[in-house]
């Protein structure tokens, strides 16, 4: 089998490696690196990883910078062709700055940095990324931002949530989304956004392996095992 | 010419830095407050080729984020 992933890293992205040890931990493969000014993406990619971090210091806003850089154009055009994306924490903040989310992540209604495991509902395990666990199924995910707000209006939101596009919903207040909301997809289930890490939680060590099925899911859908 | 761009959040958006702005004013004993808002000016410096469109267009593609903000322009005679 063979999983050809790449991990993008921005100036001030931190979870890259951590993305990365997740990818080649559970594919078998490394993960490519790629960065920020690259205006291409490798060849023939079965998944792309967009890190959290802090890129380009969270300047204008979180992900704002990043979602105009060069390799974002590559990263929305190869979306376009239907190539997995996922984007955790500051990846998240940058898919909506780009438009391949919809909404916007705002300051934590707490005003505080939120860095803790939390609760979170599977609220659609339909997709390529959640086929690995149960539909209402309660995992535990670290979450570290100060931007984790989750905002849409109320016609966006009852669209996502009529789709299906609701992956996961904290099952208790943290930062303040609208609807509890943690993680969406995109129109075709290709994209998905998520504030919490599941790269943090693939190994014992880390307190929890709840984030391992994701990687499982999307690998396991991708090439088959 | 200088060009301000006054970015702040749309109606209706939960402002947390306004509302702690707010909660410090209090806290200082000003009173009469009901709301504080917060958002951004952004100063550009552009020559007499930038148009009014092009203005626009930046802040749609950058300056602001049209999910949650509200963007307007003012060209400052100098």
């Amino acid at each position: 089998m063979s999983f050809r992933s790449a991990v993008v890293t921005f100036p001030g992205s931190n979870c890259d490696r951590d993305l990365a040890v997740a990818l080649e931990t559970i594919s078998g493969t490394p993960a490519l690196r790629v960065w920020h000014g690259d205006g291409e993406l490798p060849d023939g990619l079965d998944f792309i990883a967009l890190p959290g971090g802090f890129s380009y210091g969270d300047y204008l806003r979180s992900g704002a910078m990043a979602a105009r850089s060069p390799v974002m154009r590559a990263v929305v055009e190869a979306a376009g062709r239907g190539v997995p994306v996922l984007g955790v924490c500051n990846g998240f903040q940058i898919l909506t700055e780009s438009g391949l989310l919809p909404g916007a992540l705002m300051r934590n209604a707490s005003q505080h940095f939120i860095c803790r495991t939390v609760p979170l509902r599977v609220e659609n395990n339909q997709s390529l990324f959640t086929a690995g666990y149960e539909a209402g199924e309660t995992v535990h995910l670290p979450v570290a931002h100060h931007d984790g707000n989750y905002f849409a209006d109320p016609a966006t939101l009852d669209r996502l949530e009529g789709e299906g596009r609701v992956a996961f919903r904290y099952a208790e207040p943290v930062n303040g989304s609208v609807r509890g909301i943690a993680g969406v997809l995109n129109e075709t289930g290709n994209v998905l956004g998520m504030m919490p890490h599941p790269e943090r939680a693939i190994d014992r060590a880390h307190g929890g392996t709840d984030g391992r099925a994701l990687f499982e899911s999307a690998i396991k859908g991708l090439v088959g095992a | 010419m200088k060009v301000q761009v006054h970015v702040s959040l749309k109606p209706g958006v939960l402002d947390p830095q306004g509302r702690a702005i707010h909660h410090a004013l209090e806290g200082l004993g000003f009173s009469g407050v009901e709301d504080v808002r917060a958002g951004r000016l952004i100063e550009l410096e552009v020559d007499d080729s930038v148009t009014d469109e092009a203005l626009d267009q930046m802040c749609r593609t950058l300056l602001a984020n049209m999910v949650i903000e509200n963007y307007r322009i003012e060209r400052i005679a100098q």
